[in-house]
């Protein structure tokens, strides 16, 4: 045990406390008089696929921007990957990756340079970086666009090497913002069955969207209304409760009462 | 005379064949819904349409007005909400509505009976500018602009991108009330699930069309045998189902996976059990036990309807 160095230590620390990989304890962000996230207080379990859903304007951005380190809570706390994302924010930031629909990868980069880029900013080795490039375009059979500029790229292909950048470093966490939308129904699969692998050698996976398609693929969603987290659940029990037939009905009755 | 007619049309830009000769019509009053992925070439036949872009081969009229010959009579005739919110963000509410009441030389006033339900909602907030309002608002907003002049048709770019689905039931509710007003609709939506709000589509993919028919049509066309099948383990459910033997296809969808039989047996050897009843037929039996032999927990099988999703990809793949 005394070789072990302070991340081992905390990494065995995870281990140990029911394995939950986010715990926030009544976290709190206000601007000025306003409440943005309002005392929210939940779990997310390692290896899960959660979705974090809200309608626009409901708080979910904040949240997000404080569980990644972002933005200071106002009070209350969260833990993520092992750290208090308020004491610790520069860990928990190593530990996690992004990608959202937006913006994931430079367009006017090549496949290559953005694996070598996005390896360089996480600190990752030249000869650690060349391996896992390999690997990478190998297995998303992408070798023969390796040296092609990711704008000429289609949608689908972008999202899925957008992805697998954003594991690069072997996070414990990526969170996903929209990861699928616009791209055609066997592409989208194609994706998901990306994200069911990672959760399978226990990455977990936080999604956030407004196509409630995605949140049926999720094992356990949340949906906050004004700041708060109004339910918590898997999707299945979720309809179940609200007497729903399907996660959009769950969500328009949740977030305008309808 | 139909409301929208599209006759061979091609557009290609440099290599990228981005619509290849497509055809079809909307008759007046009709929602017509494009349902595909981005890069299906939805916005390359709106800006044919909407007498922005010239086509390489084809014709296309509006309200029998031709898209190349007559762009000025048609331009009077239109609505066009493109996909990128395009209206002028430093610019009120109310600034923004009379400024394009203007642009087509009426007023507020004279087309207010057609607005009014959409504008009472953002009424409140006439004096803020339009980059501070939020998703659904500046759809809204986006609507009122593409309607002040009472056009004949309207073309709606895939409206529901980026707001959350309350806002998006209540487009699509506005939408149907503006059928009333005998406007005809041309909508395109990557989300299938939209698909059903029209009262025809087109499955548009790689600049061709798929298939044309109302939402029923669509799925009544799915032949095979679909179930749905979950277990505690899907992401190991979609690899064994997909090795079983009799598998066409395997994929997920939502909390279950779909399973496609390879035989077209519909209708011989497979039924739905009455709600309540335990009764399988010989497939849910043969993949239970196969399920069972691969150690999957809670398994749960049933059969399922077709959704336009589905047909979508039995289109892709055939």
């Amino acid at each position: 045990m005394t070789s072990m160095t302070p991340n081992d230590l905390n990494d065995a620390k995870i281990s140990m406390t029911n394995h939950n990989i986010i715990s926030t304890d009544k976290l709190t962000r206000t601007f000025g008089a306003f409440t943005a996230v309002d005392a929210i207080s939940f779990d997310v379990h390692e290896g899960e696929i959660f979705g974090f859903l809200g309608a626009n304007g409901a708080g979910k951005t904040t949240a997000l921007k404080m569980l990644t380190g972002l933005l200071t809570p106002t009070s209350g706390k969260a833990m993520v990957a092992g750290y208090d994302v308020w004491q610790e924010p520069e860990q928990v930031k190593r530990r996690i990756g992004y990608m959202s629909q937006k913006f994931s990868l430079y367009e006017d980069l090549s496949v290559r340079e953005n694996i070598r880029f996005f390896g360089g900013i996480y600190g990752l080795k030249m000869a650690d970086i060349k391996s896992k490039t390999a690997r990478l375009l190998e297995k998303l059979q992408l070798e023969e666009a390796a040296d092609k500029l990711v704008g000429s790229l289609p949608l689908g292909w972008k999202q899925k090497l957008a992805f697998s950048v954003a594991l690069l470093h072997e996070p414990k966490i990526v969170f996903l913002d929209e990861p699928t939308s616009g791209v055609d129904p066997i592409t989208r699969r194609q994706f998901w069955e990306l994200i069911y692998e990672a959760a399978h050698t226990g990455v977990t996976l936080m999604v956030t969207t407004h196509y409630m398609e995605e949140a049926e693929y999720c094992g356990r969603v949340s949906m906050m209304v004004d700041g708060k987290i109004q339910a918590l659940d898997t999707p299945r029990n979720l309809k179940n409760t609200f007497e729903a037939e399907d996660m959009d009905e769950v969500f328009r009755k949740l977030a305008r009462g309808k | 005379m139909s409301a929208i007619s599209i006759k061979n049309i091609s557009k290609s830009y440099g290599p990228v064949q981005a619509v290849q000769d497509i055809s079809f019509e909307v008759s007046k009053g009709e929602i017509f819904g494009l349902i595909g992925p981005d890069g299906a070439g939805k916005t390359s036949l709106f800006r044919i349409l909407a007498t922005l872009l010239l086509p390489d081969g084809g014709n296309a009229s509006v309200s029998g007005l031709d898209c190349v010959k007559d762009y000025k009579q048609i331009r009077k005739i239109i609505g066009y909400m493109p996909g990128r919110f395009s209206l002028y963000q430093d610019l009120t509410v109310e600034e923004n509505l009379e400024f394009f009441a203007a642009v087509f030389g009426t007023s507020i006033q004279a087309n207010y009976d057609l607005v009014a339900p959409i504008y009472s909602q953002i009424e409140p907030f006439k004096n803020r500018r339009a980059g501070a309002l939020s998703g659904g608002m500046k759809q809204k907003l986006a609507l009122c602009c593409a309607l002040i002049h009472k056009p004949e048709v309207l073309f709606l770019d895939e409206p529901g991108t980026g707001v959350d689905p309350v806002s998006r039931q209540e487009f699509w509710e506005m939408l149907a009330s503006l059928r009333t007003h005998g406007i005809t609709m041309l909508v395109s939506t990557p989300n299938m699930d939209e698909a059903e709000l029209c009262d025809r589509v087109a499955l548009i993919q790689k600049g061709q069309i798929m298939a044309i028919d109302t939402p029923e049509g669509i799925t009544q066309g799915f032949k095979s045998a679909l179930y749905a099948v979950r277990s505690d383990d899907m992401y190991q459910l979609i690899k064994d189902l997909r090795s079983m033997e009799g598998v066409a296809d395997c994929y997920a969808f939502g909390e279950y996976a779909h399973l496609k039989w390879s035989d077209d047996s519909k209708s011989s050897d497979h039924y739905h059990p009455p709600i309540g009843q335990t009764t399988w037929s010989r497939q849910t039996t043969q993949v239970h036990d196969y399920l069972m032999s691969k150690n999957h927990q809670n398994i749960e099988i049933k059969p399922t309807q077709a959704t336009i999703e589905d047909c979508f990809i039995e289109l892709m793949k055939s």
